[in-house]
């Protein structure tokens, strides 16, 4: 991969100087690039990662659960026909298709449990093509697209060291 | 009477004693001051270490080191660099670079043998050779920025010259040396009749075209003492292990001192090093890659801030000028501590030519890296009123 998509990919707050000067690019061709890859379609966005079990008390945490989904693929569309039906609801934040067990594992984030379980019921378990689900709700998180949420591991080297 | 011998009590203390000491007593410090890398030891290595004490090898190894291990790198010289060395007699492995450093200094000198050390240099190469009864000639290379010049360095050789040390990638400028610059040098070498003992340590944390070792060069094989190792390569630096590959006659009288003082490398990271040689490439290009990021973004900012710095071309070292902000290195470093509460290390502790600098270490994660520079930043700010293009003037170019 391009390391500027590496660095964005990385922080997608870096700021252009900074980009350019790490590259060795002038502003104006970093610019440009970042501009080509969101027109073309692959920088699809910018978004923040949260750590929702850092979040204080009085703010809700929303309730995150990976769903299993066997279906059945129809002869013209395969499996993207039905993918999209399920994926085009707002509480779906990903979804993949996997090999194994399952066809669609999705990554379902609603205000609480109920939500969840709302969702699967009058949504998901009801569609013509869905023949199986199965879902895990999430307890705790550890690390997520790349960024430890437990503190950093401790430095052990000597502050000085010639 | 005094109890302690008259080299040792002449040797200086170490520069950065006191400096040390006020960095310790402070909490919350980004340090810029690390000479070792920030990355981990890569898994498979240390499990490397780990199964051979599970295993039961915790005894002595031959005084060389193990054959596997000396045999290992000898493939790996030869892969890398068609480098030929005869791992049964003309390798040894040493306990770091620094103990390969001091047995060829002690294997090579007689009293009153001259030295010459191309500075700002790693601490430890001038007292070593003190402390072997060498004579040492500092070359002050500041002017030439961090380049070694063959016409000065001829200079400095006289009849009594014995030995060249040379460290490219250099702690603590970052200086390498183009081949050009490295034949004339190797010429030198040849016609005075010297021996060069080249500490390439950083040789893998080169950015701007290939390293090239001093003994790949026209009759140098001969007449060098070639150290390396995979400390900072591979980020296991306190496993202090590391290698000497040179002519048989100087790296067995090497040997000699090396098997009463050392006996041997530690076994365990003798097996981390084997890990390391035959499995470690991949590591490294991917440290490799992000030390030229953070390189990058230190240059530019030091300049940014009006701090001259030519680019540094290896290992992972800045080295500023700071001369426009009219402050000694040591008081510039105290302040930047106590104001900003970040560290780095006084240009003064690596010798001549350190008198108007300061070492970075990039060896620092990204995010802490800018924040420090944003610190370094404000600092120069509040002390200086000088516009960054005023202070480019006025440098010596």
């Amino acid at each position: 991969m391009d390391e500027l998509l590496e660095l964005l990919e990385e922080n997608g707050r870096a700021s252009v100087d900074e980009l350019a000067a790490t590259l060795e690019m002038d502003e104006d061709e970093v610019i440009e690039k970042i501009r080509d890859y969101e027109e073309n379609g692959v920088i699809k966005g910018y978004k923040t990662v949260i750590n929702k079990n850092a979040l204080r008390e009085e703010q809700s945490t929303p309730v995150t659960s990976l769903i299993e989904v066997n279906i059945t693929p129809q002869p013209d569309t395969g499996f993207d026909e039905i993918a999209r039906e399920i994926y085009d609801h707002p509480e779906v934040k990903s979804c993949y298709l996997c090999s194994g067990d399952y066809d669609l594992l999705l990554r379902v984030e609603a205000e609480n449990l109920n939500e969840v379980a709302e969702f699967v019921a009058r949504e998901l378990a009801p569609c013509q093509n869905v023949h199986e689900t199965e879902s895990h709700f999430l307890l705790k998180s550890y690390k997520e697209d790349g960024i430890n949420f437990k503190s950093s591991t401790p430095d052990h080297r000597l502050t000085i060291s010639p | 009477m005094t109890e302690i011998s008259n080299v040792v009590d002449g040797l200086k203390p170490s520069g950065i004693r006191d400096f040390f000491d006020l960095v310790m007593s402070m909490d919350d410090v980004i340090s810029l001051g690390v000479g070792e890398p920030d990355f981990e030891t890569p898994w498979h290595i240390r499990e490397a270490a780990i199964q051979s004490i599970e295993d039961g090898f915790t005894n002595y190894t031959s005084n060389k080191g193990m054959p596997e291990l000396r045999e290992s790198l000898a493939t790996h010289l030869e892969a890398e660099h068609s480098l030929d060395y005869d791992p049964e007699d003309e390798m040894l492995i040493t306990t770091g670079v620094s103990e390969g450093m001091d047995l060829a200094m002690r294997a090579l000198i007689n009293p009153g043998d001259e030295v010459i050390i191309p500075t700002p240099c790693y601490v430890s190469y001038n007292p070593t050779a003190k402390m072997a009864g060498g004579r040492v000639k500092n070359l002050n290379t500041e002017p030439d920025n961090f380049q070694l010049d063959p016409r000065k360095l001829e200079e400095k050789i006289t009849d009594n010259t014995k030995i060249l040390v040379l460290n490219y990638p250099a702690n603590p400028t970052g200086a390498t040396l183009d081949e050009q610059t490295l034949v004339e040098i190797g010429r030198l070498v040849r016609e005075h009749d010297l021996i060069a003992i080249s500490d390439e340590i950083y040789s893998h944390l080169t950015y701007e075209g290939e390293h090239v070792p001093l003994p790949t060069l026209k009759g140098l094989r001969e007449r060098t003492v070639f150290l390396n190792g995979f400390s900072k390569s591979c980020a296991m630096t306190g496993m202090r292990i590391a290698y000497a590959a040179g002519p048989e006659k100087i790296i067995s009288a090497m040997n000699k001192i090396h098997q009463y003082t050392m006996l041997c490398a530690p076994t365990t990271s003798q097996f981390a090093a084997v890990e390391a040689t035959r499995h470690g490439a991949r590591e490294i290009e991917s440290m490799k890659g992000e030390y030229k990021r953070r390189r990058n973004l230190v240059h530019n900012r030091l300049n940014e801030m009006g701090l001259d710095c030519p680019l540094p071309e290896g290992a992972f070292y800045a080295f500023p000028s700071i001369e426009a902000t009219g402050m000694e290195p040591d008081e510039f470093c105290r302040q930047l501590l106590t104001e900003e509460k970040v560290a780095a290390v006084p240009g003064t502790a690596f010798g001549p030519g350190g008198e108007k600098h300061i070492r970075i270490s990039y060896a620092t994660g990204f995010k802490l890296l800018r924040k420090a520079m944003d610190k370094m930043e404000s600092f120069l700010r509040d002390q200086t009123p000088i516009e960054p293009d005023q202070a480019r003037e006025g440098q010596p170019s």
